[in-house]
């Protein structure tokens, strides 16, 4: 549950315009969700039943959707969302042993996906398609092929040091 | 919107072919994934810049009008499957490929190969073998090995210009499909080309058009399922990304084919690059005529609509992915009714999958006859591959049916590598082939022609086409664990069968790989197994087993070992290590038995430490911090 709303989440105009970008059409539920996840980060319970009504369906079957599939989250996730792929060829190729590496270095586990920051969420997704580079890694949109724990450890630093520059541009 | 007519298909090939002739060097540089990954986008940046150094003109399309000589085009391409030596830089027409490429080797490869035509030895491929240099994809065993035919142009066109596509002969097959052939025509061709699905079920594709063709309805559809769920595959995603032009023209010849004016391309949300590939050759196909109203002015329309997936696996089943497409939980219905009669919104839908699809527009365009004097008796064509896992080269492949496992792994593949990456004379010991659906090849199996009908027959599938070889590091309990962890995570929930039982299929693993097991507990895993198998609703739950019945057959042994003698041979089970400490080795530095976090180990300074088996928690500390490999047990 998101204890304080922020004030962007008070504002559903973004909402709105994403549902009549998509002619209020049940169908489009789906991209509906991703475009409003994609404003927000996640997918705010509010919201869920602002868009329920807006679509004149139940709520439980919106929250039925975005609790169906993998990619929605009902949490607010980190800045940089970490995925560690566990694909067949990176998980032969050693991926747990990076995911562990992972979970350590953040002070987070299987449990707790998102540090206290909110700065990094890991994630074990299934396969990304970049087999041929495994064990793969991406952070954002960024793909990392070939993985150890030391690189992971210093694209992780480096991400840690660019956010702690006064001058850091936020996204 | 102008209609496109023949003449203008032809008009540009023709011109885009006579500029290009005037081309001094083409430098087409991977923009695959993983080739972006590697940092491709660098090194073309770094060429570019280096060739205005040089000051020789650039341009990075071919203009049509323009016959100008020494002129030098860059250009990005989809995938050219060599994955693992990427980034890839081909120059034509030298079809010198080098691999690996730096941004800093950017002035040298100009100044060197796009100025002369002298090849850089240090950026070309060694053979891990024989450490013979190759000059490119015509003599690279990789490539010289395969047949490219679905892939063909994956790696040469860029695939975000509509032009070069058309160069290529793009369209004209769509353009015979909707101008010269009557859609029982295209069917039949399509029958009498032995076409099966390459997403898995192998279903002759023909009669799935023909089937939907007698539907009487008003609005019919076609969907390209491009959901590619499987772990170790990406086949589609490189042919989306590589040439999206021709999955499009395989779905306007379906829709003409069996009377549909909408379809729909479902992507997976993990292949970002896809979509948006996906997404601008629908733009471009329109604002070029060839899709929307009026195709080539046959008087029928035709729309494609890009649906990006949310995230589930089951969604690569047919009817679940229709369920996602009208908005809803990607859950599997029970069939009948098929997708033919009663698909999306209702309406009769052929789903097919990016693969076979993108092989329809060369079965119009050079025949039936053309195409089935590929493969064997009951799998006509060519089948593409990801090759992945313990092998030399990574990369995506095409072969034709019947193409033996050894000829794979061994020649193109370049042979099995050891935990390191090193080429070893031995250490293969398995292939697992079709994902979680599929099963286990063995040593025994290295000769045999791969087709649906084979692979069935020893236990495992086709898929749709993930090839993941695993050397003799590999314990097959685990990865059967693997598959069976991701079909239980996947597993909608819907019937009984798969939810419940791959569930405890999972816990029984767990035991025998945790050291709880029994023989009653193989035994009641084996049923289980079948039970799943038999019941389950849809494919993902009755393929689920797959994995598991298929190592219990071939490794047996191994299962055993770890039920009756609490032992991996591989050492990969956590809980069945036996831990110890070489007496030759130790130095008695103490630095084990500092950092051990239960204090299981004792021993003086100077004096051999030992480790007590009963406290030891096998993490692994003591290993990471000796310095002299004195600890056993984890390697």
């Amino acid at each position: 549950m998101i204890t304080e709303p922020n004030k962007n989440l008070r504002q559903f105009q973004q909402v709105i315009e994403i549902i009549e970008r998509n002619n209020h059409d049940r169908a489009r539920l789906i991209p509906i969700l991703q475009q409003i996840q994609d404003a927000y980060r996640f997918l705010p319970p509010q919201v869920l039943t602002y868009v329920a009504t807006a679509l004149d369906m139940p709520v439980a079957e919106v929250y039925g959707v975005a609790t169906f599939y993998a990619h929605f989250s009902l949490e607010a996730k980190g800045k940089y969302v970490v995925k560690v792929c566990d694909g067949t060829a990176c998980h032969v190729k050693g991926s747990s042993k990076l995911l562990d590496a992972l979970y350590k270095k953040l002070r987070l586990n299987p449990e707790k996906h998102t540090t206290d920051d909110m700065m990094f969420t890991i994630e074990a997704v299934s396969c990304l398609g970049a087999c041929g580079l495994a064990p793969v890694m991406v952070v954002n949109e960024k793909v990392y092929g070939e993985v150890n724990s030391k690189r992971c450890d210093e694209i992780i630093n480096a991400i840690v040091e660019l956010e702690s520059q006064p001058e850091a541009v936020n996204e | 919107m102008e209609t496109m007519i023949t003449t203008d298909l032809n008009e540009i090939k023709q011109k885009y072919n006579e500029a290009a002739a005037h081309i001094f060097k083409r430098i087409v540089v991977c923009a695959g994934t993983g080739c972006i990954a590697n940092g491709a986008l660098a090194v073309h940046k770094a060429l570019e810049k280096a060739i205005e150094d040089a000051g020789m003109q650039l341009f990075t399309e071919v203009v049509l009008d323009r016959h100008d000589c020494r002129e030098i085009q860059i250009t990005g391409s989809g995938c050219q499957g060599f994955c693992a030596q990427g980034p890839l830089v081909n120059i034509l027409p030298d079809e010198t490929m080098y691999v690996k490429v730096k941004p800093e080797d950017a002035a040298e490869i100009v100044e060197k190969s796009i100025l002369h035509t002298e090849v850089i030895d240090r950026l070309m491929y060694v053979n891990p073998v024989t450490g013979e240099h190759n000059k490119g994809q015509l003599d690279i065993p990789f490539y010289k090995r395969q047949n490219r035919l679905v892939l063909g142009e994956c790696g040469h066109v860029d695939p975000e210009n509509i032009r070069e596509y058309i160069a290529h002969s793009g369209y004209q097959a769509a353009f015979k499909a909707y101008t010269q052939m009557a859609d029982v025509e295209i069917c039949e061709e399509i029958i009498a080309s032995g076409l099966r699905g390459r997403g898995g079920g192998g279903f002759p594709t023909g009669r799935k058009w023909q089937l939907t063709r007698v539907e009487q309805s008003e609005k019919k559809y076609v969907i390209c399922n491009g959901d590619e769920g499987d772990p170790g595959a990406f086949m589609d995603r490189s042919l989306m990304e590589g040439n999206p032009h021709r999955v499009l023209e395989g779905m306007m010849i379906a829709a003409r084919a069996i009377g549909a004016d909408e379809a729909y391309v479902y992507v997976r949300l993990e292949y970002p690059l896809a979509v948006k590939r996906m997404r601008k050759a629908i733009e471009d196909a329109m604002d070029a005529g060839v899709l929307g109203e009026n195709v080539f002015g046959s008087g029928q329309n035709m729309h494609i609509h890009v649906m990006e997936g949310a995230g589930a696996f089951v969604c690569g089943e047919e009817t679940a992915l229709m369920a996602s497409i009208e908005g809803k939980r990607g859950m599997p219905m029970p069939k009948p009714p098929f997708p033919a009669q009663k698909g999306l919104f209702g309406k009769p839908t052929v789903i097919n999958n990016v693969e076979t699809l993108a092989a329809v527009p060369l079965i119009i365009r050079n025949g039936a006859s053309w195409f089935n004097q590929y493969g064997t008796v009951g799998s006509k064509g060519t089948k593409t591959f990801a090759l992945t896992g313990h092998v030399a080269n990574t990369g995506l492949i095409e072969v034709p049916f019947g193409t033996t496992l050894r000829e794979i792994v061994y020649n193109i593949g370049g042979g099995v590598t050891d935990d390191d990456g090193k080429v070893t004379g031995e250490g293969f010991k398995a292939v697992q082939i079709g994902g979680p659906s599929g099963g286990c090849l063995t040593e025994e199996d290295l000769d045999l022609p791969l087709d649906y009908d084979n692979l069935i027959a020893k236990g495992a599938m086709v898929g749709s086409g993930g090839l993941v070889v695993m050397n003799k590091q590999s314990c097959m309990v685990q990865i059967a664990r693997f598959f069976m962890n991701f079909t239980q995570s996947e597993s909608c929930g819907k019937c009984v069968p798969c939810r419940e039982g791959t569930k405890q299929m999972l816990a029984l693993l767990d035991d025998i790989i945790e050291g709880r097991a029994t023989m009653e507990t193989f035994e009641l895993l084996e049923e289980v197994g079948k039970v799943v198998k038999l019941a389950s609703l849809c494919g993902l739950g009755k393929t689920a087993p797959s994995p598991v019945l298929s190592t219990i057959v071939k490794f047996k042994d191994e299962y055993l070992e770890h039920i009756n003698d609490k032992r991996c041979r591989t050492n990969n089970c956590k809980a069945l290590r036996s831990i110890s400490i070489d007496a030759e080795k130790c130095i008695g530095c103490t630095a084990c038995a500092r950092k051990c976090p239960v204090g299981a180990i004792s021993g003086e300074k100077k004096q051999l430490h030992v480790i007590d088996p009963e406290v030891c928690t096998k993490c692994g500390v003591c290993f990471e911090v000796c310095k002299f490999d004195a600890v056993l047990g984890f390697n």
